[in-house]
């Protein structure tokens, strides 16, 4: 069994959402086949780790994959290549996959799973990705601080051109970087192809 | 946050049916803009706060119209605030938001509004003058005018014209450490707070050509602002010009042309 941890975004609580971190990941270009053939029982958002930068820039991602399923406006095949998609700061899905999806050398893995209906349960998850992902699972604590614990700020900031520029206050520690980053990728995210 | 549902006979916020995912949460109901309904409710996370902006269809024009007018003013509000964000100027955060539903969430600031502030801070030194005594916290007072200065200059700087920039569209968030009542007593240290921009419904990535005058314009709706507060808040009011002077490049050629917006406000006015 995996570590699981499971999180309900406001005004979507119907919507369970369950997320695992992985470790020295072994198996990337494995679980990339899966998705690539579309394997039904491989129905998640594997992401690279490096590329989030808070618990809230995921669950952006989620909201947004969440309310353009609900509302029937997806622009990717599913909610979860969606979840891809949303986080890019453009609209091609390629490239989304390219930078925020897992890839053949991938070693810290986020995978998540939307719980759009009743039978996927925070069990059912643990136990399927188990049984699939080679890695060490990390347990998440309740404010999913660990889901932050391996990104790439560099490559982050490249993705949504953020490089030269000054952020407000002048930030002075990591930690309100990390915020102010977070407030201007959440709105990129979307403002992002309308 | 809210408890109290939808009930008939009460304001249009809380009668209001609202979009997806919206519609069966409780909001509670900031205010009734012209254009928007201001709601206070949750995002992300159930202790993030949030402002919920809403544009409700409006009956009277045509639905397809509508529906582009919405969105396109909406999606120009939010790629503002994104953009002047991202430049580092402070405003509320664009959290989320759906163009074709008609609504925007944005980063809830804590604190008052300038307006409040000042109107606290005039009742206060009525009180004071009353007792004879001298106005003291006039530096603080003269040191918060300044910062009000510079954030309208770092707008101004990433070429953003905000459109409606009242008193009521500027907001202080005290420091991480005090705390702020909304009773009407100003705090201690409640002038030491950031500055933050608020309402870009009306804002414009301002071309060239307008530029300095439609600077010009911001700073004559607040200057107008502020003299309708108090005669004493309209003396204050050259602080504010005097820090935004200093605040970018540009500012100088904004506050010639403040000259002119002036006189033709007084024309205007004289002609009734
Ligand atoms: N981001 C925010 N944080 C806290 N309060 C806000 C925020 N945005 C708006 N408000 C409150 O709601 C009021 C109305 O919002 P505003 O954006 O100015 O809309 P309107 O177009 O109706 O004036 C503001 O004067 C302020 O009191
Ligand atoms: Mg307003």
């Amino acid at each position: 069994m995996a570590h699981v941890h499971t999180f309900c975004l406001p005004h979507y609580d119907q919507y369970p959402v369950h997320v695992a971190l992985f470790r020295n990941l072994s198996n990337a270009a494995f679980l990339r086949s899966q998705l690539l053939e579309a394997n039904p029982a491989f129905d998640y958002a594997f992401l690279d780790a490096d590329m989030i930068v808070s618990p809230n820039h995921l669950k952006s991602a989620c909201f947004h994959a969440l309310h353009h399923t609900m509302t029937n406006t997806l622009k990717a095949r599913t909610p979860h290549s969606e979840l891809v998609f949303r986080l890019h700061p453009n609209n091609n899905i390629g490239e989304a996959y390219r930078k925020f999806g897992i890839a053949d050398t991938t070693s810290k893995l986020i995978a998540v799973k939307l719980a759009l209906s009743p039978d996927v349960t925070k069990d059912q998850v643990a136990d399927h990705l188990g049984a699939v992902v080679q890695g060490d699972s990390v347990p998440i604590g309740d404010d999913a601080a660990e889901l932050a614990m391996h990104t790439d700020l560099k490559k982050v900031k490249t993705v949504y051109k953020l490089n030269e520029k000054k952020t407000s206050a002048n930030p002075t520690t990591d930690e309100s970087e990390r915020k102010e980053l977070e407030a201007v990728i959440l709105g990129i995210m979307t403002v992002k192809g309308s | 946050m809210a408890d109290n549902p939808p009930r008939e006979g009460q304001p249009d916020s809380t009668t209001h049916i609202l979009p997806a995912p919206f519609t069966t949460s409780s909001l509670t109901p900031m205010t009734q803009g012209a254009e928007a309904l201001v709601y206070k409710t949750v995002f992300l996370t159930p202790t993030t706060p949030c402002i919920l902006k809403y544009r409700p269809p409006k009956p009277y024009r045509h639905p397809i119209l509508d529906r582009r007018l919405t969105k396109a003013r909406l999606l120009a509000e939010a790629r503002v605030l994104v953009r002047a964000r991202k430049e580092g100027v402070p405003v509320p955060a664009v959290l989320g938001g759906d163009w074709d539903a008609g609504w925007l969430a944005l980063e809830f600031i804590e604190g008052r509004t300038v307006r409040a502030v000042l109107d606290a801070w005039v009742e206060g030194w009525k009180n004071r003058s009353r007792e004879g005594e001298s106005v003291e916290g006039e530096a603080e007072m003269k040191e918060f005018m300044h910062r009000i200065g510079h954030a309208v200059g770092r707008l101004h700087e990433c070429g953003i014209v905000h459109g409606d920039l009242t008193t009521s569209n500027l907001m202080v968030r005290p420091s991480a450490t005090s705390h702020s009542t909304s009773s009407g007593v100003l705090e201690q240290g409640e002038l030491d707070g950031e500055i933050v921009l608020i309402d870009f419904g009306l804002a414009v990535q301002s071309t060239r050509q307008t530029q300095e005058e439609d600077r010009a314009v911001d700073l004559y709706v607040l200057e107008r602002a502020f003299a309708a507060t108090h005669p004493w808040a309209e003396k204050m009011f050259k602080e504010v010009l005097e820090a935004y002077k200093k605040s970018y490049k540009g500012a100088g050629g904004s506050l010639k042309k403040l000259e002119g917006v002036r006189l033709r406000g007084r024309k205007r006015s004289m002609l009734g």
